[in-house]
């Protein structure tokens, strides 16, 4: 190996790598609005993205983050919990999959946001409203990971609890739920992504309140090109961290499973 | 030392198959003393698997009865143990922890559990592995797991379903000889089912030959040499012939050897 590769072996054991492209945009951006090849009210320029941030984050953003990961952390802990519990029904039932399962399979099929107008109306523009429907994005990834978690554990493990007596709760707590937890832990992990996408889009067809989303739909109405960017800028990296925070929470809980 | 009776009595075991229904077993008679290793050898799809799940308690519908101790089994119990062919550890457990499991409904206390599991750690030769998963053990050290699972609660009976059958022959000699005196000093009675006739004579006080289709009793062999065997001496290499002759595999008197490689590097000198 020579030496430069050597030299720069930092960058690749960090994966680093991974920066160029951002970095090159970041640049091209600059450029182009340095430049004036684009036109300021559609491309804003960083450093007014950057003035913008700064004014709104004293001006209270803060509070719009906190709404949004309020609602973002309720809607999943409901939609959650739901999915969890329908789906160990559906796993441990296989009358409970015949009665509910063609159902629900038929209902999964309705595209998220064209429930917004039934729950609009049902349950106004409120915080009901956007809970509900970020509680649904999280109840489906949940819901099917933890049916199919659940039925293939085999049956293998659960003569080895027979052979020792286990009761059912036993056989539940000890077996069948660690068994299933790679595959539940996915479906939590789809439904914090999926919810925090469902936040956003609340926020942005039920518009009312605090929230990322609501700050950005002000910039787009008052033409701030550089709110917008900045809400976007806010919004990608709050999604990533709470991705981040998935994947080490799930990598902690599942030190068991062999590293590929 | 148990003093626990094991009794099969005209036991018949019928699978509903896909056509008609497949008889498994047929009129098999037991009486295994207590404390006895008994091995019971026969061709691969016999029965053997089934016998053992039908004493285990992990199959309940079949004809005849199986007593232990006068009482009809009904159901797996804590008396009685299995060591499955294949490990079936849990993999989100630790090696303890999947010891510990068979002591899950066991009343002693929290302390107790904890010695008991070191002990049998210390049995099976896995000191210092307690917090290890099972995707880091080799297979050898995952079926000495498994055995101390089936051991730790002390039943009365063990059962073994060809425990060592996937293990190298050197590992394979090895978990023998730790089963042999895990056997004598706890006096557990153990019944193990193998494919591996030596591996039977090497253990047991009897070797129960299954025929198939049905399963069936076809003789019990007594092994009359005293422990620790000599697989080499002449009486062991005798009743293990024997044995081996009921399936028609005794191997041939022969100056060939028994395979030739199949290609020697000299065979690609012209093939090139
Ligand atoms: N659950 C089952 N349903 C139907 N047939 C079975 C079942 N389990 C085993 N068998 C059949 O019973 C026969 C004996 O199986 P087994 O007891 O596992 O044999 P062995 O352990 O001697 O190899 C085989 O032909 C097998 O296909
Ligand atoms: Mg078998």
């Amino acid at each position: 190996m020579s030496t430069f590769t050597k030299q720069f072996q930092w960058l690749r054991a960090r994966d680093l790598r991974g920066l160029a492209l951002p970095a090159g945009l970041l640049a091209l951006w600059w450029l182009v609005s340095h430049f004036q090849l684009a036109n300021q009210h559609v491309l804003a320029p960083p450093q007014q993205v950057v003035q913008e941030g700064l004014s709104q984050i004293s001006g209270g953003f803060g509070w719009d983050v906190l709404a949004s990961l309020g609602r973002d952390l309720a809607g999943f802990f409901l939609g959650g919990s739901a999915g969890f519990l329908l789906g160990s029904l559906l796993g441990v039932s296989r009358l409970a999959e015949k009665l509910i399962g063609p159902s629900f399979n038929a209902v999964k099929q309705i595209a998220l946001f064209a429930w917004i107008p039934l729950l609009s109306v049902w349950f106004g523009m409120g915080e009901p409203a956007k809970i509900i429907f970020i509680a649904m994005a999280a109840f489906y990834p949940v819901t099917i990971n933890t049916f199919e978690g659940i039925r293939s554990v085999s049956r293998d493990y659960a003569e080895v609890a027979r052979v020792y007596a286990f009761s059912r709760w036993q056989l539940w707590r000890r077996v069948i739920i660690p068994a299933a937890s790679p595959q539940i832990f996915t479906g939590l992990h789809l439904a914090l992504i999926y919810s925090w996408l469902a936040t956003i889009g609340a926020e942005y067809f039920l518009k009312s309140g605090h929230g990322v989303g609501n700050t950005m739909i002000d910039g787009r109405e008052h033409f701030n090109m550089g709110s917008v960017l900045f809400g976007l800028v806010v919004v990608g990296c709050i999604g990533a961290t709470l991705n981040q925070l998935a994947v080490r929470f799930e990598r902690r809980a599942l030190v068991w499973r062999k590293p590929n | 030392m148990t003093d626990s009776k094991l009794r099969v009595r005209a036991v018949a075991k019928t699978y509903p198959g896909q056509d008609a229904p497949l008889q498994v077993l047929q009129d098999i008679h037991l009486d295994i003393r207590p404390g006895e290793f008994l091995s019971i050898v026969g061709s691969s799809g016999c029965g053997k698997s089934t016998l053992l799940r039908l004493i285990v308690g992990l199959e309940n519908d079949y004809q005849g009865e199986i007593l232990l101790d006068g009482q009809r089994i009904t159901g797996t119990g804590l008396e009685r143990g299995i060591v499955f062919q294949e490990h079936r550890l849990f993999p989100w457990l630790t090696v303890a922890q999947n010891v510990g499991l068979a002591l899950e409904n066991a009343t002693l206390s929290e302390a107790d559990k904890q010695r008991t599991i070191a002990e049998h750690l210390d049995l099976v030769g896995l000191r210092g592995f307690e917090s290890a998963y099972p995707y880091q053990l080799s297979g050898g050290m995952s079926q000495r797991v498994a055995i101390a699972r089936g051991l730790v609660n002390r039943p009365e009976v063990l059962l073994l379903d060809e425990p060592f059958g996937a293990l190298d022959a050197l590992t394979r000699a090895t978990l023998q000889d730790e089963l042999r005196r895990i056997w004598q000093a706890e006096g557990i009675t153990m019944i193990l089912v193998t494919h591996d006739v030596e591996e039977a004579v090497y253990l047991s006080d009897r070797v129960v030959v299954l025929e198939p289709r049905p399963g069936r009793i076809k003789r019990i062999v007594e092994v009359d040499l005293p422990q620790p065997r000599q697989r080499t001496d002449a009486a062991f290499v005798a009743i293990k012939d024997d044995v081996l002759s009921d399936f028609g595999q005794l191997p041939r008197p022969s100056l060939l050897p028994t395979s030739w490689p199949a290609r020697s590097a000299a065979d690609y000198l012209f093939a090139l």
